[in-house]
């Protein structure tokens, strides 16, 4: 028998919204036209809570929550907008532009790229931390993909895409901290993995130019995500 | 079960054997044994063997007595003398000595602050009994308050009795656990389960290890008490694979009590059924945070996730599970045996009990010392710790270890309890104490400490894993004479950010050491930057010009 | 109004936003009825004048040469304008950075040359092991990214800083643009 699904009221930046109990602050507000950013969050694929973006605050509550795996709360109230919350956000795209080696003008994904098109919608002209330049591998061993390790965010969507969606788990992390990598299989090259279907699912959730279709000029490297809402859609209905 | 029937339980099968004229212990625990208390066990053995007064006479292997810095330890029954730096070629003399006057060179005085200023609940045992004997751990009071639950109390009643003491989660944030415990209890479904978490990665904390190692059966007693309080009949006892001692010890433990039908199915007779297995962290810091110690269980990636929902509610599998630290369950016992109030008259407002301290560094009395809440830390240190070495003077004391903070010399008077360490920016965390004279550099103690959480962070969220790696930057820029005051104020900037937005505790805590040594010593700070000068002569500087 | 002294200077970058900056065409004549144009590799003049309202730096921070110049010009301005990606992320000439310098000068000196292989030690300046954007080495006021900046962009940042205003350049231009 089906439960009656409750509904919450709750104000997002002043205005009143509503949701139901099962759904995020992130989805109520996007219902509502409310932007906050995301990077690791994709529609479709479990939520972790790990780019730290989407963090708002709730009043009452002392820590800052992640949009995006918090549920709504009768009465809670929610501001999404506040100087501290941009500062934070665009320190988080400061560190990510510090982190390994984004030099826009050449890569493959310009103008099409989440990372550099949310550092122009949150105001961030420059990176204060220093950059750290670290020497890492491109693998384009597939014969169709390339992942190119100087442009992961770690945001973990191809591991989560591949491992939930397509099944295959070709993907993973390796490593702790800042020494962190995604890996093919058992950190082999991609174009040995015995796992990989060839799908292109991670290259099409990849948020930067970290993972691309190999001779593609780059205004086509538009990439496709929407399959993935019904992709999603059936994977409800099995449940 | 009475306790009479647990005794008599025990020594069914074993002959009456008369008590013997004298006692030898010898720690056994990892300090002593890392200064080859184990050899000394042995030719002590010998001796007696030699003699041919084993029967009368015996050597017996215990756990750690406390004083680490003066092992390996040596105490002998019923003469009450304690031999302090014992090497094998002393057995000779200690054994010549029995029942005479004991050995003026060997004799560690313990009428000493050290002793006398401490109070032992958890550590009430450590020291006398032989941690590989469940006889032992009976015989003094053992699985009596486990026989009494079971016997006469409601789970209700048991976490009444937890919740009335006042006890606190000893792992870290202090969390009350009867009101954890009352959670999980609450949780819906029959499937829960009892964590135990003794991952302790804290640099230079030990107090969890000491404790499996010198007394294993008070924690697994805990942990059932817990179990039959939330209604779990699964535990897991999560352990560090570093403490190889601390597991088979365990296994040990385990072993001997599920035959006395103190674990296992039907517990003394009952309908209770509890299980307890060991798991093995890989030794990652980040490991010993809740969510992530549960990830690393299912065989997971040690991760941590977002909170809520938490363990309590959606835990190990997701079912319910309560997680509590090695020390937490130490304390269960005794509350049970001596009740909610006894334990409640012990400490200060807010903060019952005892605590365990590892106390380390720049003091003459290492070791592990247990205390009642609400000590100030100038006893600890300057009268249990006997003061700083060498004539030097102190200068502060780290707390929380890489969560925690430096407490500089205007606090010394302050009791220790949860609340006041917070206050001037410290934790009472697990249980690291590290002194420090005027030769540390309060930079270089933040750069050691960010340092850990840098390489320690699981990579996961943004904040923490590039955060820490460019807060060590600027650290290692400051300590060689490099940085500038615009990334001193980048530095704070980032703290903040930190802090605040990271996932999980370590993230959150990390900026702590650097956030408390600028609040106390931020003219040293300046000195590297400004000066070029580390006023502790630690830090490499360039040499300037005209030098 | 005040007429406004303006120079640019291009330090390890491509020329790129320097020609973007003529692109600007007849809109040059407009904002020059402002202000002078006191320095730039575009007119003929030796010496970095003193006093300079406001400068615009192409290039990231490479060599020996780039960080005396962008020392003593930070110096003489006011409003320090970091030019295009290079000057703002470092950009191309920091891809040497995983590298090392050296790595940079033995590909470019030695293994791709056939006829007397040398790493030239007079008339280039020395290169610094790390290739740096501006505001790591001076501090900067206003950051234009774009590789290169537009024309428009220009313009339009121009305007509002003779105007005496600080331009929101987040809503103008982004890296890579
Ligand atoms: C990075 C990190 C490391 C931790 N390490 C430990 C640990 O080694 N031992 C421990 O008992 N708790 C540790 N904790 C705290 C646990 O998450 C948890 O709060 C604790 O085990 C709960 O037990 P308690 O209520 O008895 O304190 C750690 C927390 C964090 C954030
Ligand atoms: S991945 Fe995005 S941000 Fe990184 S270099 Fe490419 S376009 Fe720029
Ligand atoms: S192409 Fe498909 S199967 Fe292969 S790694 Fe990507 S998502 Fe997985
Ligand atoms: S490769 Fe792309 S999708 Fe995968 S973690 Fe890196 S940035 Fe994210
Ligand atoms: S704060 Fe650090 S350890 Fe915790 S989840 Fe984030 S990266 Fe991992
Ligand atoms: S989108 Fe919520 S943390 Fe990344």
């Amino acid at each position: 028998m089906n439960q009656p699904v409750r509904v919450k009221t709750l104000k997002i930046d002043d205005r009143d919204v509503s949701g139901r109990e099962d759904e995020t602050i992130l989805e109520v507000a996007r219902q509502n036209g409310i932007f906050i950013p995301t990077l690791c969050h994709l529609d479709g694929l479990t939520s972790i809570g790990a780019c730290r973006l989407c963090l708002v605050e709730v009043k009452g509550v002392s820590r800052l929550l992640p949009a995006c795996v918090t549920r709504v709360e009768e009465g809670m109230e929610v501001y999404t907008q506040s100087e501290r919350l941009q500062k934070y956000r665009r320190m988080t795209l400061e560190l990510l532009f510090s982190e390994r080696n984004h030099i826009c003008s050449v890569c493959v994904v310009n103008g099409h790229c989440e990372l550099q098109s949310l550092a122009q919608t949150l105001g961030m002209t420059h990176v204060g931390v220093p950059y750290r330049f670290p020497r890492l591998p491109v693998d384009a061993s597939h014969e169709r993909f390339v992942v190119d390790h100087n442009r992961c965010i770690l945001c973990t969507r191809c591991v989560r895409v591949c491992d939930e969606i397509e099944g295959a788990h070709t993907w993973d992390v390796m490593g702790r901290g800042i020494d962190s990598r995604v890996i093919t299989d058992l950190s082999e090259p991609w174009g040995d993995s015995e796992t990989c279907t060839s799908c292109g699912k991670c290259v099409n959730v990849c948020p930067t130019g970290a993972l691309f279709e190999k001779g593609k000029p780059v205004a086509d490297r538009l990439k496709k995500r929407q399959f993935l809402p019904y992709l999603t859609m059936m994977r409800e209905e099995r449940r | 079960m009475t306790p009479e029937e647990l005794k008599r339980l025990v020594s069914q099968g074993e002959a009456e054997r008369p008590e013997p004229k004298h006692r030898i212990c010898v720690c056994v625990a990892a300090a002593c044994l890392s200064s080859n208390s184990d050899q000394v066990k042995q030719a002590l053995e010998n001796e007696l063997a030699a003699r041919g007064i084993a029967p009368e006479c015996e050597v017996k292997g215990v756990g750690c007595m406390g004083l680490c810095s003066a092992g390996p330890l040596v105490a002998v029954e019923p003469d009450g003398v304690t031999y302090q730096h014992v090497t094998s070629t002393d057995a000779a003399e200690i054994v010549e000595h029995l029942g005479q006057q004991p050995i003026e060179r060997l004799t560690c005085p313990t009428e000493t602050p050290f002793f006398t200023k401490q109070y032992k609940i958890v550590l009430e045992n450590s020291g006398i009994i032989d941690p590989e004997k469940i006889e032992d751990y009976i015989a003094r009071d053992g699985y009596t308050a486990l026989a009494r639950v079971l016997e006469d109390m409601s789970p209700q009643e048991v976490i009444d009795e937890i919740t009335r003491s006042g006890l606190r989660g000893r792992g870290g944030a202090g969390y009350p656990t009867g009101l954890k415990w009352s959670t999980v209890a609450k949780a819906g479904g029959t499937r829960k389960f009892v964590i135990c978490n003794a991952d302790e990665g804290d640099p230079g904390a030990f107090m969890d290890r000491s404790v499996l190692e010198s007394d294993p059966h008070r924690v697994l007693e805990g942990m059932a008490i817990a179990a039959y309080a939330v209604g779990a009949s699964q535990g897991y006892l999560y352990v560090r694979a570093e403490y190889p001692l601390a597991v088979k010890r365990l296994r040990t433990a385990i072993r001997q009590a599920e035959r006395l039908g103190l674990l296992g199915n039907n517990i003394c007779g009952t309908t209770f059924s509890f299980h307890v297995d060991i798991r093995l962290g890989a030794g990652a810091f980040v490991c010993g945070e809740e969510t992530a110690l549960i990830a690393s269980i299912e065989g997971k990636r040690g991760q941590p996730r977002p909170r809520p929902p938490y363990p309590a509610e959606y835990g190990l599998w997701g079912y319910p599970t309560l997680i509590n630290n090695v020390e937490t369950f130490a304390n269960v016992a005794p509350i049970i045996r001596n009740g909610g109030d006894w334990y409640a008259s012990i400490g200060t407002e807010k903060s019952k009990g005892t605590k365990v301290f590892a106390l380390a560094g720049a003091v003459k009395n290492t070791g592990l010392i247990e205390v009642p809440m609400g000590i100030t830390l100038r006893e600890i240190i300057f009268d249990i710790g006997g003061g700083i070495p060498g004539g030097r003077k102190f200068k502060a004391v780290q707390t929380g270890g890489p969560s925690g903070g430096c407490i500089p010399e205007q606090y010394m008077d302050m009791p220790v309890d949860y609340e006041s360490l917070a206050v001037v920016g410290s934790i009472m965390g697990s249980g690291g104490m590290i002194v420090m004279d005027e030769t540390s550099c309060m930079v270089d103690v933040a750069k050691f400490f960010m340092d850990f959480c840098m390489t320690e962070s699981c990579g996961k969220c943004v904040p923490c894993r590039v955060g820490t790696a460019q807060m060590y930057g600027i650290l290692q820029r400051i300590t060689s004479g490099e940085a500038t005051m615009s990334e001193l104020a980048l530095l704070e900037e980032l703290c903040d950010m930190v802090k605040y937005t990271s996932l999980c505790g370590l993230g959150q805590t990390a900026p702590n050491p650097v956030l408390s040594t600028l609040q106390y010593f931020r003219d040293e700070y300046i000195a590297h930057i400004v000066e070029k000068r580390c006023p502790a002569g630690v830090c490499q500087m360039p040499v300037r010009e005209g030098h | 109004m005040s007429t406004k002294r303006i120079a640019t200077v291009w330090l390890d970058g491509c020329s790129g936003c320097h020609m973007s900056f003529l692109d600007m065409d007849e809109r040059l004549i407009e904002l020059f009825q402002q202000a002078d144009l006191v320095y730039s590799p575009l007119v003929d003049l030796k010496e970095f004048p003193p006093d300079v309202d406001i400068t615009l730096v192409e290039g990231a921070v490479s060599s020996e040469e780039d960080l005396h110049k962008i020392l003593m010009v930070r110096e003489r301005t006011r409003t320090l304008v970091a030019f295009g990606d290079c000057a703002v992320t470092g950009n191309v000439p920091s891809m040497r950075n995983p590298f090392g310098a050296n790595a940079v000068l033995q590909r470019a000196y030695l293994e791709n040359v056939t006829l007397y292989p040398q790493v030239p030690r007079e008339v280039i300046p020395a290169l610094c092991e790390r290739v740096r954007p501006v505001h790591e080495v001076v501090k900067v006021d206003v950051f234009i990214p774009g590789c290169p900046p537009s024309a428009e962009t220009i313009y339009l940042a121009l305007s509002e800083l003779l105007a005496g205003r600080m331009p929101d350049m987040a809503k103008l231009t982004r890296f890579g643009a």
